[in-house]
């Protein structure tokens, strides 16, 4: 009997997420993991790359294995690498990867982006639609490399329907793992606070995103969707719960965070570029996909901060 | 002299939480809890209500409705006790109040309370703490996406038409009604909210403004800077809630909206006269 599972590629395979999504395929697909970080070990029966998607050697993986769908998950996060770095592996990599699914006639593509598209102002409206304009270039250039990657896969959205584009724009993704800057804020014992603001923040358990990017896989059906749950915390409860101490920091004028941001290197965890979204609000709607996928989170905010508790309490 | 005695006893209580209790009585916990008002685990809704806010808030609101502008309530049976609903009302007196004190008869209505929200200026959110406070006990910015979104939701939502041209006139032009925007009258037709309509009397005489001190408030940022009193005076204010109307989706022209707002306006200006004739004194 011939096989007939399909073969699906995931990239960003050295991530929590990417594992945690590979596991949950693994066995009824053949997956195929690749990451530009290192040559993940995972089952003996997945192939593993260590690759940088905008170089050349990518589209070896599309030769030797018939890919069926790509689940495209590996982003460059800002602290990561410089400006440049980040734009050739996040913008122009990722074009690279849409030409060569045309190229190979990969039949679905998932891309992971996220709600910092939205931009942090204080003009937002609360619970944006996903028709909502990209604002985010317009707090910082920082920035720009993630509305680019939404804008280049709603290119194709519409110019290559036969890639069978889904984009998901989760809200912070939290939990054991996840090295987002907002994971790595609640891991620290001290984390800076905008005094006299405190933003409604949406949050998503890693298990239960890969839960979703599954949910969007093995539905197919394309289009761009807010990913996160019916509930809301603000962002000083959610230090608090976490298990974290605050740091004042002065909110006025302005610049003087960023200015205090840069000058103390938090560059990882509470960067100059994203000090407008520990000011300002940036809720979703994420009632679209949970209805169209009929998904929903099965862990609540208290299950998510609950890890950063008890992960402070282990010796280091 | 009551509210005096009061802010006296206030400042001799020692700790925190008997002062938060002075505040936060039973009663206020008790409206609080008998609202039909979804919020999340950890007490938010999307627009950053929320209930310990809402408490600490209906008990200043409850002393500066009761002891403080001493306000006088008409109609409140006309409050929907469930549902979406959109209250529109004559907006004065350079502060807010008359939102705030519109809220305290919503949320302290014995037939049923309701968690008011309030549609704000976009400015608010950047003043630090204020935008947190205001948005803990409901207020959100005044963007049509939000008040949809809130109707849709079945929230209870105050909105004054006139806007800044109502609350900073001058005390000359009292109780004369501004131009009002249609915009709340596309949102009730949109999501079949009924429009309550309310017309509120004392509010011009708590910061009756003299003149507008146009530089000043260029200057700040602001949209009126008032001569007049620095903090609202102690006024009696007289409350009155007309009965639900309904709007259906069948205005096609902008012209036949503006009707429908006319009427609106008429309503208001009926239950105004009603409040000015009970008023027997203005302090």
């Amino acid at each position: 009997m011939t096989d007939k599972k399909k073969t699906v590629l995931v990239t960003g395979a050295a991530g929590s997420l990417a594992k945690r999504v590979i596991a949950r395929l693994h066995g009824r697909y053949h997956v195929i993991a690749v990451d530009f970080r290192r040559k993940v070990e995972t089952e003996p029966d997945i192939p593993s790359y260590k690759i940088e998607i905008h170089k050349r050697g990518f589209e070896d993986v599309f030769r030797r294995h018939k890919i069926d769908a790509v689940l495209h998950i590996g982003r460059i996060f800002p602290h990561e690498h410089d400006r440049t770095r980040r734009y050739n592996a996040n913008v122009l990599g990722s074009k690279k990867l849409f030409e060569l699914c045309r190229k190979y006639g990969v039949a679905q593509v998932i891309v992971h982006s996220t709600y910092y598209v939205y931009g942090a102002s204080a003009y937002n409206p609360a619970l944006l639609d996903e028709d909502a304009p990209l604002k985010a270039s317009e707090v910082t250039q920082d920035l720009v490399d993630s509305v680019e990657l939404e804008n280049l896969a709603q290119i194709y959205l519409w110019k290559a329907p036969e890639l069978n584009i889904t984009i998901l724009r989760p809200c912070n993704v939290l939990g054991p793992g996840v090295r987002n800057t907002m994971s790595v804020l609640l891991m620290r014992p001290l984390v800076p606070v905008l005094v006299g603001f405190s933003p409604m923040m949406q949050c998503l358990h890693v298990d239960d995103m890969a839960d979703a990017l599954v949910a969007a896989f093995e539905q197919n059906k394309p289009g761009i969707y807010n990913v996160a749950p019916d509930d809301y915390v603000t962002y000083q409860t959610m230090v608090e719960q976490s298990g974290c101490r605050k740091l004042p920091v002065p909110s006025v004028p302005p610049m003087l965070p960023k200015m205090i941001s840069s000058a103390l290197n938090w560059g990882s965890f509470f960067p100059p570029y994203l000090v407008n979204y520990f000011k300002y609000p940036v809720i979703i709607d994420g009632r679209l996909f949970r209805q169209t996928f009929g998904w929903t989170p099965r862990r609540s905010l208290n299950d998510i901060f609950s890890y950063y508790r008890k992960h402070k309490l282990l010796p280091h | 002299m009551q509210a005096f005695e009061k802010v006296k006893a206030l400042s001799r209580l020692a700790s925190r939480e008997s002062l938060y209790r002075q505040i936060v009585t039973p009663d206020v916990e008790d409206q609080i809890s008998r609202m039909p008002k979804p919020v999340g685990s950890y007490g938010y809704d999307a627009w950053g209500y929320n209930e310990n806010a809402a408490k600490l808030g209906l008990g200043v609101v409850k002393l500066l409705y009761e002891k403080y502008f001493r306000v006088v309530a008409h109609g409140i049976e006309n409050i929907p006790t469930q549902g979406r609903a959109l209250f529109i009302a004559n907006h004065s007196g350079q502060l807010p109040m008359d939102g705030v004190l519109i809220g305290g008869a919503m949320a302290l209505n014995p037939h049923g309370p309701r968690a008011p929200r309030a549609m704000v200026d976009r400015f608010f959110p950047t003043v630090p703490w204020l935008g947190s406070v205001m948005t803990g006990i409901g207020a959100v910015i005044g963007d049509p996406l939000n008040c949809v979104k809130m109707l849709e939701q079945d929230e209870a939502i105050i909105v004054f038409p006139e806007g800044v041209r109502g609350s900073g006139k001058l005390y000359r032009k009292r109780y004369q009604l501004q131009r009002f925007g249609n915009g709340f009258m596309h949102l009730a037709m949109q999501t079949g909210a009924p429009i309550v309509p309310v017309g509120v009397v004392g509010c011009e005489e708590t910061m009756p403004s003299f003149a507008n001190i146009a530089p000043l408030a260029k200057l700040l940022g602001l949209p009126y800077v008032p001569f007049g009193p620095l903090l609202p005076l102690p006024a009696r204010v007289y409350l009155n809630f007309g009965e639900p109307i309904c709007f259906d989706n069948t205005a096609t022209s902008e012209e036949a909206v503006t009707e429908r707002v006319e009427l609106i306006k008429d309503k208001i200006r009926e239950l105004m006269a009603r409040g000015l004739a009970e008023r027997k004194s203005v302090f």
